[in-house]
């Protein structure tokens, strides 16, 4: 298996060239990452390449880098677009991602004339983080609701969200109003050091 | 002649066929299909914003309910994503008890398909039948996890506990009498892998019932012979996988491809179809059942012959037993810190893909050091499938909706999240 990886990686680093920012090798996994500028490129050469062949593309989903480690990210380093490929020819897998340069207005380029099964994928990024996909034809909400505000897997979003729905007796209809729900957390969120609590014992 | 219109009409939320809460929008040219819009979320319960604040085992549950037809297929993914990102390795027992019910969860789900695909297409028979034997696997889910449909018993490091040694067993009461209980315990005396093994020895028979019933069918066949063509260049493109992209062709088997748990040690074959329609798919999952027959057989003998740890002993990561704990401090220690604080993953991001019943279920998890995680995206098949619906759907009559609901086998669960 490695020794696929590697040959992998070697032509990655070949094809791509100056496009590549950076190649990880993790547990087994390849990822790279590249510009917003060169995203597009990358990702028909990749699909197109005779040595690479990621004719399917698996999934498409965002990431808000903003809490990471608990700690704030640079500017540019929060919204990415990550893409898992599959070749089914080859029999290799990669994960691609891509950060969003402006944070506050998050947006890449659009995949789906390459690959027609990025279209939901990239709809449900759109909605659950607000990353905008220039040059996608169909760019609505799916998850949420009809005329949801905001973006709910963002981390600044609450998990109650802001607004609840109920049935109202008196107008006999269903009603939105503000949360009245106190967010509670049982468990708080704790990043130790590394390696803390070792003591040899297994 | 009259002017002719074109209609818009709504298909669902409520709508037995839709499998669930689908609004499909649908325009219609006279009979035909031009357009189907499919309006997904009615289910969404933000699983992977909830996982964010849960710890990494309190997300296990959540995972049963994805796919509520695949309930041990989902644990599978995500403990075999939080063992890979703690680098642990799994007793061999646990993980053929693993493969022993992702196999069963998988004859579970198509027993699900075929039945209610058949009912939507007319033939009402078929889900008494699979239902029949639904019945008898969730007592073996049962006997194993005390739950029926969500039991939660997978964990990271490996399974709750062991087999069973005994089956619940049937009382006589006013509405069934002491010879009929006698009949339903039948079975039941023995363990629970002699209750999976007498099972799957009848299995195959109640399969060939079911082809009598539908294979041959003049009915059935015209209802799915040529309908939903997939080509195979187009179900690549489309992103399918499972039992939809092998219908159209393609031997593609994570189980056979890019093997997990002990998949690679096991004998059995993909079945392959060749048009890529509904019928093929149908066909194919008909004999995945009797695959998973295969493999179900070999993972109970070589369980009778191989006692041995369920779970991993790191205690870092799954808790002691209880008779230690009440005299080990240390025990005492981690069992406090696992069900309080939970167990930490060290920092890095994966993505763990699985051949669920229903195509490529995978977890991409990232985890930046905490008790939780920081990210879990949920890849689910019915999702992507779904997206093909207006693709596959234009150009076929109004009743053939329902055909492809059917056959791209959705389940809201995974689909809405």
């Amino acid at each position: 298996m490695s020794a696929k990886l590697e040959r992998l990686s070697q032509i990655l680093r070949i094809v791509l060239g100056g496009r590549l920012r950076s190649l990880t090798k993790d547990r087994g996994e390849i990822m790279i990452e590249v510009g917003a500028e060169d995203y597009l490129a990358a990702a028909r050469t990749l699909r197109d390449h005779a040595e690479l062949r990621f004719e399917q593309l698996m999934d498409i989903c965002g990431v808000d880098y903003s809490a990471y480690g608990n700690v704030a990210c640079e500017p540019g380093r929060r919204f990415a677009s990550v893409l898992h490929m599959l070749s089914i020819e080859h029999n290799w897998r990669l994960r691609l991602k891509v950060f969003c340069p402006d944070d506050n207005f998050p947006a890449v380029d659009s995949v789906c004339d390459l690959w027609p099964s990025a279209n939901w994928q990239e709809r449900e990024a759109f909605d659950l983080y607000g990353i905008m996909y220039s040059g996608h034809t169909d760019l609505r909400r799916i998850l949420t609701d009809y005329g949801f505000v905001g973006h709910p897997l963002r981390k600044d979003f609450p998990v109650s969200g802001y607004t609840e729905m109920r049935y109202d007796a008196e107008t006999e209809r269903v009603i939105y109003q503000p949360v009245t729900i106190e967010p509670r957390e049982n468990t708080p969120r704790v990043v130790r050091e590394a390696g803390y609590g070792d003591t040899g014992h297994v | 002649m009259s002017e002719i219109r074109n209609y818009t009409i709504n298909f669902g939320p409520q709508h037995p066929a839709a499998h669930g809460v689908l609004r499909l929008i649908l325009e219609l040219d006279g009979e035909v299909v031009e357009r189907a819009d499919p309006h997904i979320g009615l289910l969404h319960r933000g699983t992977e914003k909830l996982a964010e604040t849960r710890t990494w085992l309190q997300c296990v549950p959540y995972m049963d309910r994805l796919d509520y037809m695949g309930m041990m297929c989902n644990e599978h993914v995500y403990c075999l994503a939080v063992e890979k990102l703690l680098g642990i390795e799994v007793p061999e027992r646990a993980q053929y008890i693993r493969v022993l019910f992702d196999e069963v969860t998988r004859v579970l789900s198509h027993l699900m398909l075929i039945g209610s695909h058949a009912f939507d297409i007319g033939a009402m028979t078929m889900i008494l039948y699979t239902f029949r034997e639904r019945e008898a696997l969730f007592d073996a889910y049962e006997a194993v996890s005390g739950a029926r449909m969500h039991p939660a018993y997978y964990r990271p490091g490996g399974v709750y506990r062991d087999l069973p040694d005994t089956m619940p067993k049937y009382k006589p009461n006013r509405f069934k009498n002491e010879a009929r209980t006698k009949d339903l315990n039948a079975a039941r005396e023995g363990s629970l892998l002699d209750y999976l093994e007498d099972f799957f020895e009848r299995f195959p028979k109640c399969c060939d019932d079911y082809e009598t019933l539908l294979t041959e069918n003049r009915i059935w066949k015209q209802r799915t012979v040529g309908i939903g063509v997939v080509p195979a260049d187009r179900a690549l493109a489309l992103g399918f996988t499972g039992p939809m992209l092998r219908g159209s062709g393609i031997a593609w088997d994570l189980r056979r491809k890019q093997p997990y748990a002990v998949y690679d040690r096991l004998d059995f074959d993909i079945p392959v179809g060749k048009n890529g329609d509904c019928y093929d798919r149908y066909l194919c999952r008909m004999e995945e059942m009797r695959q998973s027959t295969r493999i179900i057989r070999q993972c109970i003998e070589w369980l009778r012959k191989n006692p041995g740890p369920v779970i991993t002993g790191d205690h870092k990561v799954a808790p002691p037993k209880r008779e230690k704990i009440k005299t080990d401090m240390e025990d005492l220690i981690h069992h406090f810190k696992l069900f309080s604080e939970g167990f930490h993953v060290p920092e890095g991001e994966v993505y763990v893909a699985t051949e669920h019943p229903k195509g490529e279920f995978a977890v991409y998890a990232i985890s930046d050091g905490a008790n939780k995680p920081y990210r879990i995206r949920l890849r689910s098949a019915g999702f992507v499938h779904l997206s093909a619906m207006d693709e596959m759907a234009r150009g076929h009559m109004i009743a053939d909706v329902v055909a492809l609901m059917g056959t791209l086998d959705v389940v809201f669960g995974d689909v809405d999240r």
